[in-house]
C-alpha cells in the first residue's frame, strides 16, 4: 500500500494492486512470509533517505523497489535486512515487530550487489555455510548444497572457489547460499548490475523462476525499469524516500500516477497545453480531452501533456501539424520523431510496416488520444 | 636497522590488491635481469664478507658460546609476546575501523607512523622514567615498547589485507546467513586475512630479533645485544653469529610463507604470495 501525502489517486491503484497480490501468493508456495515496512524515516545527516515510507508485500510475492540513485530503495532493503535502523516505523514478518533483532537472526536470504562470496570457502562450502551455522550435519550440509547448485545450474563448479567462478556464476552460487536457509523472506539488492546484459538476462529470468517455485517472499531493489517491471509482481517507484506508486508492471505503465512515475518507467512525451481552471480538461494539439490523476499537481494554465509514444495518433496529410524528423527501426515496431509546430519533438511508436510509408520530411497530423491525459506543470 | 627491514618486508609481503593482480604474466625483460643481478650483488657481498670472515668452523661454536642460549631464549620470548599483543591489538581495531569508521583511517595511519619517527632511545628512556619499578625490573617491559615499535608494520600489513577484502559486504552476507560477529571473525575475515597476518607475524618476528636499541639500555641481553657484546671477545664468531640469525630468519620465512599459501582459497597448495599475485583477478562475466 501507499501512504504518502499526495497519493491520492496512487492510493487507488495501490489498493487494485495490492488486492491482486494474494493471487500471486496462492500460486506460489506457503514458503514466504508477509513482510510490512511501516511509515519508515530514516536520515543520514541532513539528507532524508527515507520519508514515511510504507510497503505491504503479501507472502510469495515479488515487489520490487524501482528508483533513480539516491532515492531510498537500498535503504528501506537494509532496514529490513537489520544492517540500518531506521529513525522511526515499524518492520514487520509474519506479523512480528523484528526492529530489535539482529540481521543474524532475521533468518532473510540477501544477495547483493557486490560478489560476496566468501573467498576462503569453494561454491559448495559457501551454500553451505548457513547451513553449518545451523548445526546441520556435514552429509546434510553437502547434500542440501548440491541440491542448491545444482538448481541453480552449477552442480559441476561445487568445488571451484569464487576467483575460479565468472560474475554470473558467483551470483548464482549467491543465490543458492541465499536460498540454502530457506528464508521466508529474500532480498535482492541489485543483483545484476554488475553482469553483462546477455548474462543479466538469464539470470533474472532464472531468479523468477526459482523465487516463484518457491514462493519465498522477495523485495527486490533495482535502478532498472526493465529488470523491475519484467521480473516482479509489483513495482514500487521512488523518489526522495517516498513512494511515488506501487502497483503491477502493467498498470504502473498504463496508469502512472503521477508524472514522476510517468517519466521515470518507459517513454513519454512531454506537449505543451493549456488546464482549463477546473482542471478536468486540458487543451493541446487542437484538442481538448479529459485529465486523470496527477493533475492536482498542475497549475490552471500552461502545462505539459504526458502521453506515451504508442498513445500519440500519428497520419501523413499535406497540412499537418509536424514533419518526420527521424525514424528508429526497432523490430516490428519503428519510433517516429515528429517535428510539430512550435519547435517541439515528440515520439511516435507504430508498425513498421505502417513507419515505412512515413518517410523523413513527410508532413503528418500527431492527436492526442481520446482517452484522458497526464498533465504535468509546464518544462 | 630494523625499521628498514620491516619496511622491505612489508613491501614484499603486503597483500597485493586486486587492481595490482590484474597484469598478465609477461616475459622478464633482460634490464629486469640486470638490476635483480645488481640487487643480489648488493645483499649478497655483505653476507659472502662476512662467511669468509667468521669461516666455516665459528658456526658450530655459537651456540656453545657463554651466554647465547639466554639470550636468544629472551629474543624469541619477546618476540612471542610482541607478536601476540600485537595481533590481539591491531587486528580488532583495524577491522573496527574499517567496518565502522573508515573516516578514522587516515588517522590511523598518522598515528601509526609515529613510532617510525619517534627515535627508539627517546621512547626508551620516556618509559624508564615514568614506568613502575616491578615493570621497569621485567624484561617484558620491552616487550610492550616492541608492540609500539611493531604498529607502524603490522598495521599497514593488516590494511593492505583488509583493502584487498570488500569487508562491509562479506560480514553482512555472513550476518544475513545467521553469522554472529565471532563466528564471521573467526570463518571468514580471519582466513581472508591470512597472508596479512603473517605478514604482520613476520614482519613484528623479525624487527624483535634485530632491535638492539632499546634492550640495550633497558640493560637486558637480548640476541642483538649479546652479538655486540661477544664481538669484544670473537669477532669470527660474533659474525657467524649474525648470518646464522640471518639464515634462520629466512627460513622461517620461507616456512610462514608457504605455509600461508597453503589452502587460501585454493588458490593453489603452496602458493608463494608472488604466486598469489599474479593470478587473474575475481570477477567476470
Amino acid at each position: 500500500m501507499t501512504t504518502n501525502a499526495d497519493a491520492g489517486a496512487a492510493a487507488a491503484t495501490t489498493a487494485a494492486a495490492t488486492a491482486a497480490a494474494p493471487a500471486v501468493a496462492a500460486g506460489g508456495a506457503a514458503g514466504g512470509a508477509p513482510v510490512s515496512l511501516t511509515s519508515l524515516n530514516r536520515h543520514f545527516g541532513a539528507v532524508r533517505a527515507l520519508d514515511g515510507l510504507t510497503v505491504d508485500v503479501a507472502p510469495g510475492e515479488l515487489v520490487a523497489l524501482l528508483g533513480p540513485s539516491g532515492c531510498g530503495k537500498t535503504t528501506a532493503l537494509r532496514i529490513l535486512a537489520g544492517f540500518e535502523t531506521a529513525d522511526s516505523g515499524t518492520v514487520t514478518v509474519d506479523g512480528k515487530e523484528i526492529s530489535h533483532i539482529p540481521a543474524s537472526r532475521r533468518d532473510m536470504g540477501m544477495v547483493f550487489q557486490s560478489y560476496s562470496l566468501f573467498p576462503n570457502m569453494s561454491a559448495l562450502d559457501n551454500v553451505g555455510f548457513g547451513l553449518r551455522l545451523r548445526k546441520k550435519s556435514g552429509a546434510e550440509r553437502k547434500r542440501r548444497a548440491g541440491e542448491l547448485l545444482d538448481m541453480v545450474g552449477l552442480a559441476k563448479q561445487a568445488g571451484q572457489f569464487p576467483h575460479q567462478l565468472s560474475g554470473g556464476q558467483q551470483q548464482r552460487v549467491a543465490l543458492a547460499r541465499a536460498l540454502a536457509i530457506e528464508p521466508r523472506v529474500l532480498l535482492l539488492d541489485e543483483p545484476l548490475s554488475a553482469l553483462d546484459a546477455k548474462v543479466r538476462l538469464q539470470l533474472r529470468e532464472q531468479i523468477r523462476a526459482l523465487q516463484q517455485r518457491l514462493g519465498t517472499t522477495t523485495l527486490f531493489v533495482t535502478h532498472d525499469q526493465e529488470e523491475a517491471l519484467s521480473m516482479s509482481d509489483r513495482v514500487g517507484v521512488m523518489k526522495d524516500g517516498k513512494l511515488e506508486q506501487i502497483a503491477t508492471p502493467s498498470d504502473l505503465y498504463s496508469e502512472p500516477a503521477t508524472a514522476f512515475v510517468a517519466e521515470f518507467v518507459g517513454t513519454m512525451n512531454r506537449i505543451p497545453g493549456r488546464l482549463d481552471g477546473t482542471g478536468d480538461q486540458v487543451s493541446a494539439l487542437g484538442q481538448t480531452v479529459p485529465v486523470t490523476g496527477g493533475a492536482a499537481d498542475a497549475l490552471a494554465g500552461d502545462v505539459d501533456v504526458l502521453v506515451r509514444p504508442e498513445g500519440l495518433t500519428i497520419a501523413a496529410g499535406p497540412n499537418g501539424n509536424g514533419i518526420v524528423a527521424d525514424r528508429t527501426f526497432l523490430g516490428s515496431t519503428t519510433r517516429i520523431s515528429v517535428l510539430l509546430d512550435g519547435d517541439h519533438m515528440v515520439k511516435v511508436d507504430r508498425p513498421s510496416t505502417v513507419a515505412a510509408g512515413l518517410p523523413p520530411g513527410t508532413s503528418v497530423q500527431i492527436s492526442l488520444p481520446g482517452s484522458a491525459v497526464l498533465v504535468s506543470e509546464r518544462r | 636497522m630494523a625499521a628498514v627491514a620491516g619496511q622491505q618486508l612489508a613491501g614484499e609481503l603486503a597483500p597485493v590488491p586486486p587492481r595490482v593482480r590484474t597484469g598478465a604474466v609477461r616475459r622478464f625483460p633482460f634490464w629486469r635481469w640486470i638490476i635483480l643481478v645488481l640487487a643480489g650483488l648488493y645483499f649478497a657481498l655483505p653476507l659472502y664478507a662476512g662467511f669468509r670472515f667468521s669461516g666455516l668452523s665459528s658456526f658450530p661454536a655459537v651456540a656453545s658460546q657463554e651466554g647465547f642460549s639466554e639470550a636468544f631464549t629472551l629474543s624469541i620470548r619477546l618476540a612471542a609476546i610482541t607478536t601476540v599483543l600485537t595481533l590481539v591489538l591491531m587486528v580488532p581495531t583495524v577491522i573496527w575501523v574499517h567496518l565502522r569508521l573508515p573516516k578514522v583511517r587516515r588517522i590511523m595511519e598518522t598515528i601509526t607512523i609515529l613510532p617510525i619517527v619517534i627515535p627508539p632511545v627517546v621512547l626508551i628512556l620516556g618509559v624508564l622514567e615514568v614506568s613502575p619499578a616491578g615493570l621497569k625490573a621485567s624484561p617484558n617491559l620491552l616487550a610492550l615498547l616492541y608492540v609500539v615499535l611493531a604498529m607502524p608494520f603490522a598495521y599497514r600489513a593488516l590494511d593492505a589485507g583488509l583493502r584487498a577484502l570488500d569487508l562491509k559486504t562479506l560480514v553482512e552476507a555472513s550476518n544475513s546467513l545467521g553469522g554472529g560477529m565471532g563466528t564471521t571473525l573467526w570463518r571468514i575475515i580471519l582466513p581472508n586475512l591470512r597472508t596479512a597476518l603473517l605478514s604482520a607475524t613476520v614482519l613484528t618476528v623479525a624487527l624483535v630479533l634485530g632491535e638492539f636499541t632499546m634492550a640495550s639500555l633497558d640493560q637486558y641481553q637480548t640476541f642483538p645485544v649479546w652479538i655486540v657484546a661477544f664481538d669484544q671477545t670473537s669477532g669470527p664468531i660474533s659474525v657467524a653469529a649474525s648470518l646464522a640469525a640471518l639464515i634462520v630468519t629466512w627460513i622461517v620465512l620461507m616456512l610462514i610463507t608457504a605455509i600461508g599459501g597453503r589452502g587460501r582459497g585454493g588458490r593453489g597448495s603452496g602458493a608463494t604470495l608472488y604466486s598469489v599475485a599474479r593470478r587473474e583477478p575475481p570477477g567476470g562475466s
